[in-house]
């Protein structure tokens, strides 16, 4: 027998409760010395040549049945009610989820969020950079910078830098306290998708500082040894061996917070920029179906969170690389891998060969069989 | 000594070539692999780890290094690489003070770039492994020899599959670090140690974090490197192995060098008690 079931259930097959000693029909017959010297609990070695014979018997939840029952009828009631009440008005969101204007909108949304994701992360790494490098003075901008953004309410700060024309009317490259080479108008620079970005991308370095940071800091300090009495220079270091480990810790809140900022964008909408929300404000403004057009706007959001949150998926795999022996397999592989196992079982023909073991095992087994065959990335709850 | 001989530019490796061959140098010209530990004093807080160290180890020498914990004998080696900073005193390796240059009269402390530059003569073995664990065999090995000196990366992998095949990995150098087994990330760590071509080599407990049944394949390789030209700094606890392959023993206590000399003199007839206590425990 390759593999054994759990031993706890070894136990409650060897030592079953006086009662159940009559066999309930259809289930197959003990070892005859336990059945016939009941009181005898100890009896192992001639019992186990035979378990592979016992039938399994899975455990009854009616606990789990009664809360599936719940659960389910209250889903049922959700779809039902999205689909019977006329007020949500899915023909008018079918027509306007594609709408050129919402399409515009979403477009601005998506643009918003990769500028200001990409000037938050790119400050933001620099931030972390500043904040635990050994100058003094880098550490103090650092921690004055998170501190002064964090603080300050990212709507408030929108508007603050849209009217950034106010406190100075030009800005100008040169040299510090000495003369300009370059002028330009503030509104030039500055338009509205200039302000939102500012806004945006200023306080997410702000926040992505933290998260880049506390992800240098989980690497551990043998790494940063290694790579030191190597010799590796230090932009290497930081590049090569720390940055690609803290990417374990950072990936996940990272897109927390881009997936925080695609919402954030919806903020914007005081500056009148035209994005995914504003959008749908100024259409149902004028035709007045707002629910409909906010499904439109909620639609848009659930994509591009769907679209990020896979992304995330496949990202971590690739950095996980060092951290896991193997990889466990992507939902495609195991929805193509359990697919095959079901074909093969009901067509009786082999497994093809790339299957890794656990699914090839799975394969073979019969039902009701005690031979069980756990795959890594699932407890197996029944038989299989 | 030859540690205070004035190199005006040192930072700046010279040539291995140039270099005098192992164990043929005069003992007043800079050879491969000469180690000079001079009054190192090395304090954390109020508490003094390195209370006043002199050391001289000669170039190809195998000197192993046995102490107490808390004896300072892996901040010695921590301090030869400047991994650590000493409060007095110096460390030369072939006549180069690690981590300063003298100008005249004075020291100048190096800019950490330059300490990196003395550190790829400086081979270092963690007791942890300490690869890095997102990169391959191969990697780990090539990663120093092409970043940290500039060397083509075609003829550095050449050289790095020759190591890990002469550390007996060779069927290994696309595994990564997870998924070998201690005693082969050890083997990988040394080859890793050995891609700069350095000097000198120091182990810092390189078998303790190994199970029992892999130590001796860790030190097989330690084995073989020893006596092949490289000087060799080992902080072990395998008194067998000292026995088997050093030169030298030393016995340090209470950041002290309590007494040193050839292996059978220190281990088989020690002078002090305190060797003598240290070693009736672990024998």
């Amino acid at each position: 027998m390759s593999t054994l079931s759990l031993p706890q259930d070894e136990s409650r097959q060897l030592a079953p409760p006086p009662g159940n000693l009559p066999d309930p029909p259809g289930v197959a017959t003990l070892a005859p010395a336990s059945a016939t010297a009941p009181t005898d609990s100890t009896t192992t070695a001639t019992d186990a040549t035979r378990w592979e014979d016992l039938k399994v018997v899975p455990a009854r939840l009616p606990g789990r049945w009664i809360a599936t029952a719940g659960v389910a009828v209250l889903l049922a009631m959700v779809v039902s009610s999205l689909v019977t009440n006329p007020k949500w008005e899915w023909t008018i969101v079918a027509q306007y989820l594609t709408w050129p204007s919402v399409l515009n909108g979403l477009w601005g949304t998506i643009r918003l969020t990769a500028v200001a994701a990409i000037i938050g992360f790119g400050l933001g790494t620099i931030l972390a950079l500043m904040r635990l490098s050994r100058s003094p003075l880098l550490q103090a901008v650092s921690s004055a910078y998170t501190w002064v953004f964090r603080s300050v309410p990212l709507i408030l700060q929108l508007l603050l830098w849209y009217n950034l024309a106010y406190l100075y009317p030009t800005l100008s490259l040169g040299v510090p306290f000495g003369p300009g080479f370059l002028e330009f108008g503030t509104l030039d620079v500055i338009d509205k998708f200039g302000a939102a970005i500012l806004g945006l991308g200023l306080s997410q370095a702000a926040y992505s500082s933290e998260i880049v940071r506390a992800g240098i800091l989980s690497v551990d300090q043998g790494q940063h040894e290694a790579a030191a009495s190597l010799g590796i220079p230090r932009s290497r270091q930081t590049l090569r061996i720390v940055l690609p480990q803290a990417m374990r810790t950072i990936v996940p809140t990272s897109v927390n917070e881009i997936i925080g900022l695609v919402k954030g964008t919806s903020v914007v909408y005081v500056l009148a920029y035209g994005e995914l929300f504003y959008t749908i404000g100024v259409i149902y403004g004028r035709n007045q179906r707002v629910v409909p057009l906010l499904m439109v706007a909620a639609i848009w959001y659930l994509v591009i969170t769907t679209v990020l949150t896979i992304a995330q998926y496949y990202v971590e795999r690739h950095y996980a690389k060092g951290a896991v022996r193997t990889l466990p397999p992507t939902p495609v592989q195991r929805v193509r891998w359990t697919l095959q196992v079901a074909w093969s079982r009901i067509t009786g023909r082999p497994v093809p060969a790339h299957l890794p073991p656990a699914y090839a095992a799975r394969a073979a087994v019969g039902r009701g069989h005690l031979l069980r065959t756990g795959t890594n990335d699932r407890h197996v709850g029944g038989v299989a | 000594m030859t540690a205070t001989t004035t190199r005006p530019t040192p930072g700046t490796a010279t040539a291995p070539g140039t270099a005098a061959a192992p164990g043929t140098a005069a003992p007043d010209a800079p050879a491969a692999g000469l180690v000079e530990v001079r009054g190192v004093h090395k304090s954390y807080g109020t508490l003094e780890v390195l209370a006043g160290i002199d050391l001289v180890v000669r170039p190809g020498e195998v000197t192993v290094i046995l102490g107490p914990s808390g004896s300072g004998k892996s901040t010695l080696l921590r301090v030869i690489n400047h991994l650590e900073k000493v409060d007095r005193g110096f460390v030369a390796v072939d006549g180069d003070l690690i981590g300063y240059s003298r100008w005249g009269d004075t020291l100048r402390e190096l800019k950490e770039k330059d300490i990196l530059v003395q550190r790829t003569r400086i081979g270092f073995v963690f007791q942890g492994f300490n690869l890095f664990p997102h990169l391959t065999a191969l990697e780990n090995v090539v990663e120093a020899p092409v970043s940290a000196q500039g060397r083509p990366r075609a003829e550095v992998e050449a050289e790095a599959r020759e190591l890990l095949a002469r550390v007996g990995l060779a069927d290994k150098v696309d595994a990564r670090p997870r998924q070998l087994s201690g005693g082969q990330q050890q083997r990988v760590a040394i080859a890793r140690a050995l891609a700069t071509r350095p000097r000198v080599l120091l182990f810092d407990e390189p078998t303790s974090a190994l199970d029992p049944e892999l130590v001796g394949e860790v030190l097989d390789v330690i084995k073989d490197l020893a006596h092949g030209g490289t000087t060799m700094l080992v902080v072990t606890h395998e008194i067998g192995f000292a026995r088997e392959v050093a030169d030298t023993v030393v016995f340090m206590d209470a950041g002290r060098v309590v007494e040193q000399g050839p292996p059978t003199q220190v281990l088989d007839a020690p002078r002090h008690d305190r060797t003598k206590a240290f070693l009736d425990k672990v024998l």
